[in-house]
């Protein structure tokens, strides 16, 4: 069918797919929103997507929700997430690093965005075993993001948009901000796309490991990708060549600590650790780095990241020991048990009389005086270490003993384009462009300057993709 | 044939006609549940999730008990972020089934039957087709061909033809054998899987049960009702309405013949009964019903998705599906025709199709509606939502 598509007769605007009303590039959230959008106003809409069919999605299918608002119960949130708590919690994580009018939109509109998404084939679940915190703020996709991706596509395609995957859009013309021509690689061959509007929504550059290394020098080779391969920044790279108004810095990303044992690409969550709270976290000395009590694991765990990042060789090592074991969620691979510290310390590769040392320190250095419970920031904690943990201080001496490596997991950067509250790029001579839209991760840094929360990357992608459909469609009449 | 005590099955190796071992398809179908366990994305589509997230460490009996809770709906196939070509080649639809069908052999009554399953298509067909013949033949030579070509109406005119102590002693036997057969092999399963005797007084635990297969609630895919996956990635009830029509149909047709026992031995009413009399209605309804079902759901498993689906398997399903259609098909021409001269022959051909179902019941698909009613059961005991 995709071979059809390209052989259309050329020449007529009408009915040949390289000169659609509505360039899409990208196939993930943002990218989809778009397009059904721009269909649904009866435009024509081309949708090129890198991946093959079989990956689709970008990190898109690696969600498990999206943040909320909402005045009373709806669907299956439970109780009252209004504007100004969102906004509250929007600014508590960016530190004010936002753009207040922009985000409040985003945040107004996530409650039709709900009943849009439902619309169009999405469905939802109550919040998932072990996630009870965000049963009134996140709404998650029944199945996943996979789930999710799959019912646009299926409305995409049945509103006639023509998808291509296995292509990857190059390079870009613009003229004084205004967009005239995409360059593609459709399976290798070189088309020229020309359309009335483009809307970008491909992600961030998180797996140009290259770009990464340019910006973080060599630890970025370490780095474990959670998302899609596809995310390469290509876009982006044209937009800064044109002069579009760039946000962010290039070493701005979320990044957490991940089991090492991940593949390079496409984790996903099941590699996240969240014991680290539980135990005591070691470098390739067998030397504690940082408080591993400091707050919650889900405040904490985008720290970590950047933590291991600064270690050696961009490695840590839980250390756990039985008590502990079942504290935490399950993770797919199965942790490293011996049932001596030395021991364990071998098959970490670590030194063991460093290791038993650092163990030892730890253990005495606790102070005893209340009971361990990791419902609260129990305070049972470390005195007179160079590190101290400040809470769930519990000593490691119960074997058997587990140990977890830790590597640097990014999940996505923030430098992007700056765009206006009709998802029009901004650029640095002209202003807002007349035809160029942005939706997605490629402009979330207008709304999160810094930080995370859960479900805010759905939640810009899906707001800004309606919006960038919609303009886009009107910008092409 | 194989014997394999469901005790010590960790050591049973793959044969030719299985060339999967026990050991390989457990471990296959308990890594997918670990991944799951750590993702959970899945957790609305239907119990089995639930089931996973219950536990950290799945030993294999609890294996052979997820196997049991899911029916194959492919929901969480189509939904994974980890399918082929990711590198953890997620399929939990299929790892699932197989372990399912190896639980069918596993726990059989009597254990010497197990290799019933291993090809359980060709089995089913060549028994079929056997009884079919016996009961061909044997109804001919036994019957006075003057009686057979005759056209017979009135009180006893079935029996006139193949008499009526023939009918329900075999049928009686068979009877008996099939509830035991499946009761037995059920009571192994239901031990090995943790499952006691006070569940079943459980009566919260068993109305949710109940619920649950007769409403087939997790073929919705979710409490939204809107359905499972087929073909593709699209959402459909298709299968659960088709499985509705199979299954209630059958009930209506056991129902008729319930009704017709008591007409016959309460009230001395003998066979055939008027086209509006309760058990012709009941069977003819039933019967149509499991017609539409079965060609429905034979029709929905040959568009199903190439990825989550375990061909092997599927001769035991179409296997199943037909006979239970020739059943009523051959029912339902005999009711049509029974004022014809055809009626002798028809009611052999539907008796032997009906003999043949009966004799493969217990090694047919048919063991799935108890084994999933205890893993259903245990789930309700154990995990209550
Ligand atoms: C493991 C993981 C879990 C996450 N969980 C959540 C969550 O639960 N909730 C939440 O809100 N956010 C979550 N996020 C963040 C979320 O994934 C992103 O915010 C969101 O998916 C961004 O959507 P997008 O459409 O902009 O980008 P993507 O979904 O990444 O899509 C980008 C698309 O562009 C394509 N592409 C890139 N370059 C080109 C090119 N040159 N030509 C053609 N195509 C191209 C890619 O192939 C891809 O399809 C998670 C991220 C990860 C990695
Ligand atoms: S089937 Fe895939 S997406 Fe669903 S819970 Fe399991 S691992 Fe997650
Ligand atoms: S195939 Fe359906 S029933 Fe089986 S585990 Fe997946 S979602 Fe559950």
């Amino acid at each position: 069918m995709q071979e059809e598509v390209l052989k259309a007769p050329s020449g007529s605007r009408t009915g040949d797919p390289l000169y659609p009303d509505v360039l899409v590039v990208g196939g993930g959230n943002a990218a989809l929103c778009a397009a059904i959008r721009a269909a649904e106003e009866g435009r024509s809409v081309l949708l090129v997507e890198h991946a093959p069919q079989s990956l689709r999605g970008g990190n898109s299918q690696h969600t498990r929700n999206f943040r909320c608002m909402h005045e009373g119960p709806k669907g299956i949130l439970s109780g009252a997430y209004p504007e100004e708590e969102y906004y509250a919690d929007l600014l508590r994580v960016t530190a004010g690093k936002t753009t207040p009018a922009l985000a409040r939109m985003v945040i107004r509109q996530t409650t039709a965005a709900y009943d849009w998404m439902e619309e169009h084939g999405v469905r939802f679940q109550p919040s998932l075993g072990g996630t009870l915190s965000l049963s009134r703020t996140n709404a998650f996709f029944l199945g996943g993001g996979r789930a999710l991706v799959n019912a646009y596509y299926h409305t995409a395609e049945r509103l006639g948009v023509h998808i291509l995957y296995d292509t990857e859009a190059t390079a870009l013309t613009v003229e004084e901000g205004v967009f005239r021509f995409a360059v593609i690689q459709y399976k290798g061959i070189r088309h020229e796309v020309h359309a009335r509007a483009l809307v970008l929504a491909s992600g961030g550059f998180e797996s140009n490991l290259e770009w990464l290394e340019e910006a973080w020098g060599p630890s970025a080779r370490n780095f474990l990708i959670r998302g899609t391969r596809f995310n390469r920044g290509r876009m982006l790279k044209e937009m800064m060549r044109h002069g579009a108004s760039i946000i962010g810095e290039p070493d701005q990303c979320h990044a957490v600590a991940i089991d090492g044992r991940a593949p390079q690409f496409d984790g996903g969550i099941v590699t996240r650790l969240d014991c680290v709270s539980f135990g005591i976290v070691v470098n390739e000395q067998a030397q504690r780095f940082y408080d591993e009590g400091e707050d919650f694991w889900p405040k904490r765990y985008a720290i970590w990241g950047r933590l291991v990042a600064a270690q050696a060789n961009q490695v840590g090592h839980v250390i756990i020991d039985s008590k502990a074991l079942n504290d935490f969620m399950p993770s797919v691979f199965p942790p490293l048990e011996a049932d001596s510290i030395e021991a364990l310390a071998e098959r970490l590769g670590l030194e063991p009389a460093a290791l038993r040392k650092t163990v030892d320190d730890f253990n005495a250095a606790i102070v005893a005086d209340r009971a361990f419970d990791n419902l609260v920031l129990d305070g049972l904690c470390t005195r007179g270490l160079a590190v101290d943990k400040t809470n769930w201080a519990r000593p490691i001496c119960d074997p058997p003993f587990y140990g977890y490596t830790l590597a640097p997991g990014i999940t996505f950067t923030y430098m992007g384009v700056e765009v206006d509250e009709k998802a029009r790029v901004l650029f640095e001579k002209t202003g807002a462009s007349p035809n160029i839209y942005a939706a997605g991760e490629i402009m979330a840094g207008n709304i999160l300057g810094q930080g995370y929360t859960a479900g805010i990357g759905m939640a810009i992608g899906t707001v800004f993709g309606l919006i960038a459909g919609e303009e886009a469609a009107h910008a092409s009449r | 044939m194989q014997v394999v005590d469901p005790r010590t099955f960790e050591r049973s190796m793959p044969t030719p006609a299985n060339p999967l071992s026990v050991v390989d398809i457990t471990q296959e179908a308990r890594r997918n549940a670990e991944v799951c366990n750590a993702c959970r994305y899945c957790e609305g589509f239907c119990a089995v999730f639930p089931a996973i997230e219950a536990k950290r460490v799945f030993d294999d009996r609890y294996i052979d008990y997820l196997a049991n809770l899911c029916h194959n709906c492919t929901a969480c196939y189509h939904a994974c972020q980890y399918t082929s070509p990711h590198v953890f080649d997620l399929n939990v639809p299929k790892a699932l089934t197989q372990v399912r069908v190896s639980t069918y052999s596993r726990y059989v009554w009597p254990a010497f039957m197990s290799g019933a399953f291993e090809r359980n298509g060709t089995l089913v067909a060549m028994a079929t087709a056997l009884i079919f013949t016996l009961v061909l033949v044997l109804g001919i030579l036994l019957t006075d061909p003057a009686q057979l070509f005759a056209v017979h109406t009135g009180d006893g005119a079935f029996y006139r033809v193949i008499s009526y102590e023939a009918m329900v002693s075999v049928a009686g036997a068979v009877f008996v054998f099939d509830l035991l057969a499946i009761l037995l092999g059920f009571a192994r399963y239901w031990s090995a899987i943790g499952g006691r005797l006070k569940h079943f007084f459980d009566v919260g635990a068993v109305g949710r049960t109940l619920h649950d297969a007769l409403t087939l609630r997790h073929l919705g895919g979710g409490d939204d009702g809107k359905g499972c996956n087929e073909e593709d990635a699209t959402y459909t009830n298709r299968r659960r309405r088709f499985h509705h029509l199979m299954a209630y149909g059958f009930l209506l047709c056991f129902a008729a013949t319930s009704v017709a026992t008591v007409y016959d031995h309460v009230f001395g009413w003998i066979a055939p009964y008027g086209y509006l009399s309760l058990p012709v209605l009941l069977g003819s309804v039933g019967g149509v019903m499991t017609m539409v079902g079965t060609a429905g759901l034979v029709w929905v498993k040959l568009k199903l998705h190439d990825g989550p689906a375990w061909k092997a398997v599927f001769g035991m399903d179409y296997a199943f599906l037909v006979l239970l259609f020739w059943v009523n098909f051959t029912g339902m021409a005999l009711l049509v025709l029974r004022g014809s001269s055809a009626m002798g022959l028809l009611l052999i051909v539907h008796l032997g199709f009906v003999a043949a179902l009966f004799a493969v019941l217990p090694y047919s698909k048919f063991v799935h509606i108890l084994f999933r009613l205890g893993a259903l059961l245990k789930y309700h005991t154990e995990v209550r939502r």
